[in-house]
């Protein structure tokens, strides 16, 4: 039963990528029809993620859905038994993490993405270790982007608050000059202003041309501020559209956004 | 004038000696706890290590004397040193090569890696003897004293004489050198950074582009000097035995997990700690009370709450204290 459904999700996902693979041209980064999962058990069921230059993308859905797992999956830290990752065009399915950072990804993790015993201005020089070039102007952007590093650059990143950590956190991940920054819930666990803030300065970087790819909890926020949002359900995609179309559909409010 | 003569004898037969000892274990503790921060397991290997550096430097040190190469005043070892240290480099490097590295791919649990040094302690154990013997060998050479207790008296006019040995002078000093070194390259290059990066976060570290494999061959060259420099500063300040390294190992580790497992800063804390309660507890305190009390009652017996064939006994106790109460060590390192 579960797999005949699971068989008929999958066709449903192959169906709707079909359709926006010929109506518009290749995405900047897209994992397409994506299965597979960490042992035997797939998580995913031929889902497909998307996001375009300067886009944000949002991956929101119940819990174990798979929304982080189809995260990792773009970044290459779950093998894939079918499906490809492709970045500008680029079949990058079979590379570890570490080479798609070298490619422009960068990636925050949910949980334990600081470098807890090292200074706020280590974990961002940390994050631009694979850089042999002058790293000064990068610093001063994320100084710029988040003042309350630069007023604390000098203080151990395991001191900070739960906001702040995060802000370094996003910070490492844009020292290596990404193109595309995946976000895994990067709310979680702080306060709804921090929250806001931290938002804003997502926007801020996709406004500077970097793709945005994230996981969030807070799906009626994060579909506020997404070009492009994704609704997963059991690990394929269920609804897709811009955030404002998901938003202002009954369905998805009705099921996903308590009404 | 008594209390003076106290102060003297304290200082030549306590703190002296226990501050020599104490910096040779916070050399050696320092390499266990880098070995434990970064490739996160317990090294068993640590006091052989030690041991083979120190063989290979006395080999060099005796190839130099038969020479007639020497640093005059200086030990004739201080010129062997790097020769060891190179070797032991080779030593370490080969040893991840052919035994750690394996266990890394299979991602082997810290207990399992632990056994495995236990393994490789054994393997170094049987070169040692196999390329030097089981016996003492004395190999400091050059002027014994920086300050002699016969000067001293002559000097002061006091009963009590303070003697500075040469290789306490010499312990202290590159003691000094080696510690300033290690923080300045873990603090300030990109590659120290790179380590306490990989030792604070690995899966970060990755994601950050640090290469892992390199940063552990660093770690086996660092551990590779620490343990060679521990162990000729020990053996010039007492002497070479091969077993008497092998025992080392329970007061370095003591002075590791004092201080905490993994923090640097913590190791040098934990080795002072470690020889100054072993010295303390073992030394005779008759001579010293003797002056600081008045005639009547002046002590017996000699004051000596263990003898020093239980000097070992102290750094268990402490241990046993530390795991007990304090699980993380004084500088809050990880817990084991």
């Amino acid at each position: 039963m579960a797999e005949a459904a699971g068989r008929a999700e999958t066709e449903g996902a192959a169906r709707r990528t079909l359709r926006s693979v010929s109506s518009a041209p290749a995405p900047f980064l897209i994992g397409e029809a994506m299965t597979g999962g960490y042992g035997a058990m797939d998580i995913l069921h031929g889902c497909t993620i998307a996001v375009d230059p300067g886009q944000i993308a949002v991956i929101v859905g119940p819990n174990g859905a798979g929304k982080s797992t189809a995260m990792k999956a773009v970044f290459g830290m779950l093998r894939l038994r079918q499906g490809a990752v492709r970045l500008m065009g680029e079949d990058i399915t079979a590379l570890s993490p570490q080479a798609r950072v070298a490619k422009g990804m960068a990636f925050v993790p949910q949980t334990q993405n600081i470098f807890t015993t090292m200074t706020v201005e280590e974990n961002l020089e940390m994050g631009a270790f694979l850089r042999r070039d002058d790293i000064r102007p990068t610093l001063d952007q994320v100084y710029h982007l988040f003042p309350v590093l630069a007023a604390k650059r000098r203080q151990a990143a395991g001191e900070l608050s739960g906001g702040q950590r995060q802000q370094v956190a996003v910070g490492r991940a844009l020292m290596t000059e990404p193109q595309v920054l995946m976000l895994d819930e990067p709310t979680a666990g702080v306060s709804p202003i921090v929250m806001d803030e931290l938002f804003d300065r997502i926007i801020e970087v996709a406004r500077t041309g970097i793709s945005i790819l994230m996981v969030e909890q807070n799906a009626r926020q994060a579909l506020g501020i997404a070009d492009r949002g994704y609704v997963l359900v059991q690990g394929a995609n269920r609804y897709s559209g811009t955030g404002a179309e998901l938003l202002a559909d009954p369905e998805v409010r009705r099921t996903f956004l308590g009404g | 004038m008594d209390a003076l003569n106290a102060l003297v004898a304290f200082l030549n037969f306590v703190f002296i000696p226990a501050v020599a000892y104490g910096a040779q274990l916070a050399i050696g503790a320092l390499g266990v706890t880098l070995v434990y921060g970064i490739l996160r397991f317990s090294n068993f290997a640590h006091g052989d290590t030690m041991a083979f550096g120190t063989v290979v430097t006395i080999m060099v040190t005796w190839w130099l004397q038969a020479h007639g190469i020497g640093l005059g005043p200086l030990p004739t070892a201080l010129l062997a040193l790097p020769v060891g240290i190179a070797a032991t480099i080779v030593l370490l490097l080969a040893t991840d090569r052919a035994v750690y590295r394996f266990y890394r791919k299979q991602k082997a649990s810290p207990s399992i890696l632990v056994i495995v040094s236990l393994g490789v302690m054994f393997i170094m154990n049987g070169i040692v003897r196999f390329l030097i013997g089981v016996e003492e060998q004395n190999f400091a050479d050059g002027e014994r004293f920086v300050i002699s207790a016969g000067d001293f008296r002559v000097w002061t006019g006091l009963a009590e004489g303070l003697a500075i040995r040469t290789t306490q002078a010499i312990t202290l000093v590159t003691a000094g050198i080696t510690v300033a070194l290690l923080f300045w390259f873990l603090n300030r290059t990109r590659t120290g950074k790179s380590m306490r990066a990989f030792a604070d976060n690995e899966d970060l570290a990755l994601l950050s582009g640090i290469n892992p494999e390199r940063v552990v061959a660093i770690t086996w060259i660092i551990t590779a000097a620490l343990a060679t420099i521990a162990g000729v500063l020990y053996g010039l300040d007492k002497s070479f035995k091969a077993f008497t390294y092998f025992q080392l190992l329970l007061p370095i580790f003591a002075a590791a997990i004092v201080g905490g497992l993994g923090s640097p800063l913590g190791a040098i804390a934990g080795g002072f700690v470690i020889a100054f309660s072993e010295v303390m507890v073992t030394y005779a305190w008759k001579k010293v009370l003797g002056y600081l009390m008045p005639e009547s009652l002046a002590p017996e017996g000699l004051v000596q709450l263990l003898s020093t064939d239980y000097k070992i006994a102290v750094s268990f106790a402490i241990l046993i204290i530390v795991l007990l109460f304090m699980p993380t060590g004084l500088f809050k390192g990880k817990s084991t």
